[in-house]
């Protein structure tokens, strides 16, 4: 008798699970190659005082405008430009792939391919934590990721200091990014949420989408290699006072942007601005 | 040994009706109308949020400035003859507040359930009101109009909102007179995210066909941040000046 209720109850189980299996989520397919569209935001980076679409706080600000174009001549500030975020915001590509673990084919890791002067970027899945604050941080940053329904959710910790934009607006390395990861048909679009309390008075939210290639785009790299370009270690490196920025009025003269606009300043991010402007 | 084929056929006979009996179930079962079914909330007030192309988004940028948007050669020669002095004449006001490009205009949206089969989003900029129809048109003849005629269904499995929206008057995909014909079909999905601070972000991704003046599909994605209540909702009317 009781060999017949447990084979009873061990059926019951096995069941419950077949029946439940038919409405368990697949999680979406996010690897292969993942053209960039050019569609949005191709400028932000030609001017050297275009800060708009960044809410920048004070600090940031005035940051970014002692930064001076020379700098790229130095060899320890040849990087800067590209961050973690920069596979959001650049002109980029994404070739995605995964590694997994050999037994059960589990995904360990996704990468997102380095692209020129982009560092790779690898997605750990396999539940490490993140390291200690006070370990190294790198351009690319530490990311572990995880799967909210077919949504991969990315967290990025360990960035080094750097730009928010090619242009100076600086990135501190308290910095931290939440990527999402939405696949609808062959779009992906990214959400990138990047919070900076030294920099930023509040978070800066990018989107981006991508479109799945038919053809392979191959990842290029070696990301950033530095080298001499004749500014020698220790000299004085290049800025500019930040009330004497040369460039601060180029957005207003060539596009008619007001300077707060072109100087970031948060409220300008938002559809009451556009009504100011016109009064 | 009498018993064990008995609970071997017992267990099989366990596992096909368990099979079997939640899907005859849920085949017996009408599903729930769209607005019961929905796995996002999207009702609410929510604010755009320019960080992106704002140059293009909040001024008007000067004309045969279309960069970013794959126009072929036909939509380029109709952007370049942009007059904006015809834009202020009657009937022509609205034509930057059409449904290819309402996402993209800083404003704010509110949206609402008219009907369990029905959500409605009002735009405040150029008091624009989008429709997007869970159950399938009554008519087959559509009127043409500026937010045209829009299909819903929602996507269970990316918990998503996919919407179709066809029968549009030509407008513009940005303010400087970059064209989008009456022959275009905009698809659009909407996905929401938690943000830090217990906010809400609304991410609109729009595919945007048009044979006549676009080389490809114009995809662009917008977002917005979800607004406590309607205090800063406020309707402007179409107009000629941005």
């Amino acid at each position: 008798m009781l060999r017949a209720l447990v084979t009873l109850g061990a059926a019951l189980v096995i069941a419950l699970l077949f029946a439940a299996s038919g409405t368990l989520r697949a999680e979406s397919e996010l690897t292969g190659s993942w053209a960039a569209l050019g569609s949005e935001d191709l400028a932000g980076d030609t001017i050297p005082v275009d800060y708009t679409g960044l809410p920048l706080n004070e600090e940031g600000r005035t940051r970014a405008l002692t930064y001076s174009e020379s700098q790229l001549g130095m060899i320890e500030r040849q990087c800067q430009g590209w961050p973690a975020f920069y596979f959001v915001q650049g002109p980029f590509g994404l070739k995605i792939w995964s590694d997994t673990e050999p037994v059960k084919g589990k995904v360990v890791s996704y990468t997102i391919g380095a692209w020129e002067d982009r560092a790779p970027m690898v997605i750990w899945m396999d539940g490490r934590p993140h390291p200690s604050k006070f370990a190294e941080h790198t351009r690319a940053g530490f990311t572990t990721g995880m799967w909210e329904g077919n949504t991969l959710v990315a967290s990025t910790t360990h960035m080094q200091a750097g730009f928010i934009r090619k242009t100076g607006p600086p990135s501190s390395d308290e910095t931290t990014m939440t990527t999402r990861f939405y696949r609808h048909d062959d779009v992906l679009t990214v959400l990138a949420v990047i919070e900076d309390a030294v920099y930023l008075a509040e978070p800066q939210i990018l989107t981006r989408s991508f479109q799945l290639s038919a053809t392979e785009l191959s990842p290029t790299g070696p990301p950033c290699i530095t080298t001499f370009e004749g500014t020698v270690i220790g000299a004085s490196t290049p800025h500019y006072n930040p009330d004497k920025n040369p460039f601060v009025d180029e957005m207003t003269k060539k596009y008619g942007v007001p300077r707060e606009a072109a100087l970031g300043y948060p409220e300008t991010l938002y559809p009451e601005y556009r009504l100011k402007m016109r009064r | 040994m009498t018993r064990r084929p008995t609970a071997i056929i017992l267990v099989i006979a366990l596992l096909i009706a368990a099979a079997i009996v939640p899907r005859v179930i849920r085949a017996q079962t009408p599903p729930p109308a769209p607005r019961a079914a929905a796995p996002i909330d999207l009702t609410g007030y929510w604010v755009a949020y320019v960080t992106e192309d704002w140059r293009f988004r909040m001024l008007v940028p000067p004309r045969g400035d279309y960069r970013g948007v794959p126009l072929n050669a036909q939509g380029r020669r109709v952007a370049d003859a942009w007059d904006p002095m015809a834009d202020a004449t009657p009937g022509n006001q609205c034509k930057p507040y059409g449904a290819a490009a309402i996402m993209r205009v800083p404003g704010r949206l509110h949206i609402t359930w008219q009907d369990d089969n029905t959500l409605r989003v009002d735009a405040d900029a150029g008091t624009q009101t989008r429709l997007f129809r869970f159950a399938p048109a009554v008519s087959t003849v559509a009127t043409r109009s500026w937010q045209g005629e829009s299909t819903a269904r929602w996507d269970q499995p990316n918990r998503a909102l996919t919407v179709t929206t066809k029968s549009l008057l030509p407008g513009y995909l940005r303010r400087n007179g970059v064209p989008y014909s009456e022959n275009t079909k905009v698809t659009e999905y909407f996905d929401v995210a938690p943000t830090p601070g217990n906010g809400q972000l609304l991410v609109v991704t729009a595919v945007v066909d048009d044979p006549t003046y676009l080389a490809r599909r114009f995809i662009v994605s917008s977002h917005f941040k979800k607004e406590r209540d309607g205090s800063k909702w406020s309707p402007i009317p179409c107009s000629a000046r941005w």
